[in-house]
């Protein structure tokens, strides 16, 4: 191989990003879960991440690095902020989830008082698979690790104590990205939490991630995002975390209509009961696609007008 | 405000040698006059009531629990039929409030009921009546983006046009042949919801629909001088001409078959916010602490040297903390009822007996100036219209008395919004000064005037004949006064209106002293935020 070609390859790995044997390899289907390294995973501590020098430290990545990136890569439109004029005290954020851009682009959106008082729910398995990672995960986004491989109390009780220390969570009840675009069934998770703690739920769609850095890619394409916070939620008296969480999707999914068509068609249908469902349709891989592309065009959003004279 | 528990009510100070100077607002500026010991007094205004903990749950729990004579909202909406959202215009609430602005809220909690029942063909119409039009900006502010995003762009969200021959007509005629001229898409809705922020005791009941959604041929049996001579006054709805002729064609109305759902809000005196660079003119001055002090001295002195677009800028830039305080529901009459107690109870100050001399400071906002020009028409109407007319029992001032205002009174008109202010300012004011000699010489020809009525429906200006009314508003106090006196105006413009012009306090004093003697009693009505006094 010339050197030329040599260099090239090489320069189309880097690009394309690190793999094995650079990095560890999954976990295949089916074969079992390599035993963590004692203080990772789920048992890494996190409280250093939330003390102030961290905390300050964390501000002025999101302010002025994750920030301007979004505004550039992302150009966000955020709407339904008002919707949480009326709301106070800790929340538990819940979206869903397309792309690595989802959490700086909500870290960026979510407003005072809750911004910078937010940790986020990270995957145990990926973010806090070595010591590095692990700690820059915490600095730089909040990330507190959430077993989604196996059923554990370790990690609800963290989030727990965590919200009645007064911080906020972010959430992502698809425990993972999505594979294909169309988004998953909300696990239970974030339901049973708010359920546990007695704290509201902000629903929030994000429209358009999946564009800047799907799951498989390692570099980002600039494209325009649309962020949509809901009403809160609460869970009621009689309401189990199963169907409060069926119920959050629902909201999820009738903020999806609405970032895709307007507010009031989106309520009729979500009063029908017709919202078009985060999952898609259940078909053949080519049809869900090519389902994908009726809807999500990348550029729906409306152009403003000028009164008419 | 000062650590209280409770908000305290509104209260009448007597001046003695000890009382502070009164910060009197100057349009966009201030003036700190000190009255007369022994003979002077100062009304101050509640302070602001708490709002509802839960506006969201208090708006939804009147639409399903109405007031009177009517089925809760979900009962009264259907899939086929035909729904009209009307709602305040930009005169509503003073200044303009924070976001989300109470219409948002309320509109929203009515569509959602109407997307539950399936309701697909929905219009809002902004009930301006012959204001000017919304910028879209504007309208977003008050119904919200999304409301805006989902209605405007198809045309389902518009400005009422009270000049389009196709879209009005007249429902017929009361007893007094007064002729009732209603929207068309209102008149032929099943159901016309209607969503107002009742700043003022004015506001709301039948003259929402009667007037919001009306024209000239309909606004002309009430706007006129003979009405508002005989308001006493026009916000106090039992004694006001004004209402019962409002009052009479909301009768036609309902007997025309146009079934209204009508909404009511009220709002709190937070006008300028507890923190921040407006809080101190919430507070007594007695109570201002150093930082207040140096803050406000701050303030003036910038004022005063700042050009003049630069200081509207900043102030219309203003949005008020508002707080809902009530909300109700249902049949019209039965809805005011509620909603006027719940005004008051904000509003009212007792005050026992008339004054020779009463003064007041004009801010820079009426409800025809909002991002725009307090021209000299506007401040003549807020001074003798509506500061006025903040009264219930007798007016604050005797018979023959004298009003004084502080108000720099520009010659300056916004050429956009209000072109036939410009006009009749030139032409009609230099004819006379009498309201009566006014609507009878040149009334129909400002109101049918072509330029007018086109500059009315397709660009944002009030339409030809509101210059009138601003005129006619301030008739009860021209009958009623013995002389007016502007503190800081522009001469000319003041003498233009029939008025005398002072520099001091202390000159308009002495010029007053001539209609009512020498050391004459003095009341201060210290508003906004706003008061209204109950004279006994």
């Amino acid at each position: 191989m010339s050197p030329v070609r040599r260099a090239a390859t090489m320069a189309r790995s880097l690009a394309g990003g690190l793999s094995f044997p650079w990095r560890p390899a999954p976990v295949p289907t089916g074969a079992d879960p390599v035993p963590a390294v004692r203080g990772l995973g789920a048992d890494y501590d996190t409280s250093w991440a939330r003390r102030y020098p961290a905390r300050i430290a964390r501000a002025a990545i999101i302010e002025s690095v994750m920030r301007p990136t979004m505004a550039v890569i992302a150009s966000p439109a955020r709407r339904g902020l008002d919707r949480l004029d009326d709301l106070d005290g800790p929340v538990v954020f819940v979206a869903n989830h397309h792309s690595h851009a989802d959490t700086p682009l909500l870290l960026t959106s979510i407003p005072e008082p809750w911004r910078h008082r937010v940790m986020v729910g990270a995957a145990a398995d990926y973010f806090f698979g070595n010591r590095i990672a692990s700690a820059i995960s915490a600095l730089t986004i909040g990330a507190v690790p959430i077993e989604r491989t196996k059923v554990g109390r370790k990690s609800a009780d963290m989030v727990r104590d965590l919200i009645g220390d007064g911080w906020s969570m972010l959430l992502y009840p698809e425990g993972g990205r999505s594979p294909d675009g169309w988004g998953q069934e909300f696990r239970g998770g974030a339901a049973f939490l708010a359920i546990k703690c007695g704290v509201p739920v902000v629903p929030i769609h994000v429209q358009g991630t999946g564009r800047i850095l799907r799951k498989g890619r390692n570099l980002p394409r600039p494209s325009r995002t649309t962020v949509t916070f809901g009403d809160p939620l609460v869970p009621t008296d009689r309401e189990n975390a199963r169907a409060f969480a069926r119920r959050l999707q629902a909201a999820v999914a009738a903020l999806g209509d609405e970032s895709t068509s307007d507010w009031y068609s989106a309520r009729i249908r979500a009063h029908a009961g017709t919202s078009p469902g985060l999952t898609g349709p259940d078909v053949g891989a080519w049809r869900r696609a090519w389902a994908l592309g009726n809807r999500d065009r990348g550029s729906r959003r409306r152009r403003r007008r000028w009164p008419a004279l | 405000m000062t650590g209280h528990l409770a908000p305290r009510p509104g209260f009448v100070l007597d001046v003695d040698r000890n009382s502070p100077p009164i910060v009197f607002h100057h349009g966009e500026g201030f003036r700190l006059e000190k009255l007369p010991a022994g003979r002077s007094r100062v009304i101050y205004p509640a302070e602001p009531l708490e709002g509802l903990p839960d506006p969201d749950g208090a708006i939804r729990h009147a639409l399903l629990h109405p007031i009177g004579d009517s089925e809760p909202l979900p009962a009264l909406l259907n899939p086929g039929m035909k729904l009209t959202i009307a709602f305040d215009d930009i005169s509503l609430p003073l200044p303009p409030m924070r976001r989300p602005d109470i219409r948002q809220r309320v509109i929203e909690a009515v569509l959602d009921l109407a997307a539950e029942a399936g309701v697909d063909d929905v219009h809002l119409i902004a009930a301006l009546a012959i204001h000017r039009r919304m910028t879209e900006d504007e309208l977003r502010h008050a119904v919200g983006d999304r409301v805006y995003d989902a209605f405007a762009p198809d045309g389902r969200l518009y400005n009422h046009d009270a000049e389009d021959p196709e879209g009005m007509v007249v429902l017929g005629e009361t007893p007094h042949g007064e002729d009732v001229q209603f929207s068309r898409r209102a008149a032929e809705s099943d159901l016309v919801v209607y969503v107002n922020i009742n700043l003022v005791a004015m506001d709301g009941g039948h003259k929402s629909t009667a007037t919001g959604l009306s024209g000239y041929t309909g606004l002309r049996h009430h706007h006129n001088v003979h009405t508002m001579r005989n308001s006493r006054s026009f916000m106090d709805r039992e004694n006001s001409a004004l209402h019962a002729s409002n009052w009479r064609m909301g009768k036609v109305i309902q007997d025309a078959g146009v079934k209204i759902f009508q909404i009511e809000t009220t709002v709190n005196n937070d006008t300028f916010g507890r923190s921040g660079p407006l809080a101190l003119l919430q507070k007594r001055e007695w109570e201002w602490s150093t930082r207040d002090r140096m803050q406000f001295l701050g303030m003036k002195s910038g004022l005063e040297v700042m050009p003049t677009n630069a200081k509207r800028k900043i102030f219309s830039s203003w949005q008020a903390p508002y707080a809902l305080t009530s909300v109700q529901a249902g049949e019209i009459e039965a809805v005011h009822e509620v909603t006027t107690v719940n005004v008051y109870k904000q509003h009212l100050v007792s005050v026992e007996g008339q004054t020779d001399v009463l003064t007041m400071g004009l801010p820079y906002i009426c409800p025809y100036n909002v991002n725009s020009i307090m021209n000299p028409i506007l401040v003549m109407c807020l001074g003798l219209g509506y500061f006025f007319n903040l009264y219930r029992g007798r007016p604050l001032v005797r018979e023959g008395g004298v009003l004084i205002m502080s108000h720099p009174t520009p010659w300056e008109f916004n050429p956009v919004h209000h072109p036939s202010y410009i006009d009749f300012f030139e032409q009609v004011l230099a004819d006379t000064t009498d309201p009566i000699e006014i609507e009878r010489k040149y009334e129909k020809q400002f109101a049918e005037d072509e330029w007018y009525i086109h500059l009315y429906r397709n660009s944002y200006a009030y339409h030809g004949v509101h210059p009138f009314y601003m005129w006619y508003w301030g008739s009860h106090a021209l009958e009623h006064l013995g002389r007016v006196i502007i503190v800081g105006g522009n001469p000319a413009a003041v003498r233009r209106m029939g008025f005398q012009s002072a520099s001091t306090l202390q000159d308009a004093l002495e010029m007053a002293s001539d209609v009512v003697g020498p050391e004459p009693t003095i009341t201060h009505i210290k508003n906004p935020p706003i008061l209204m006094a109950d004279v006994t």
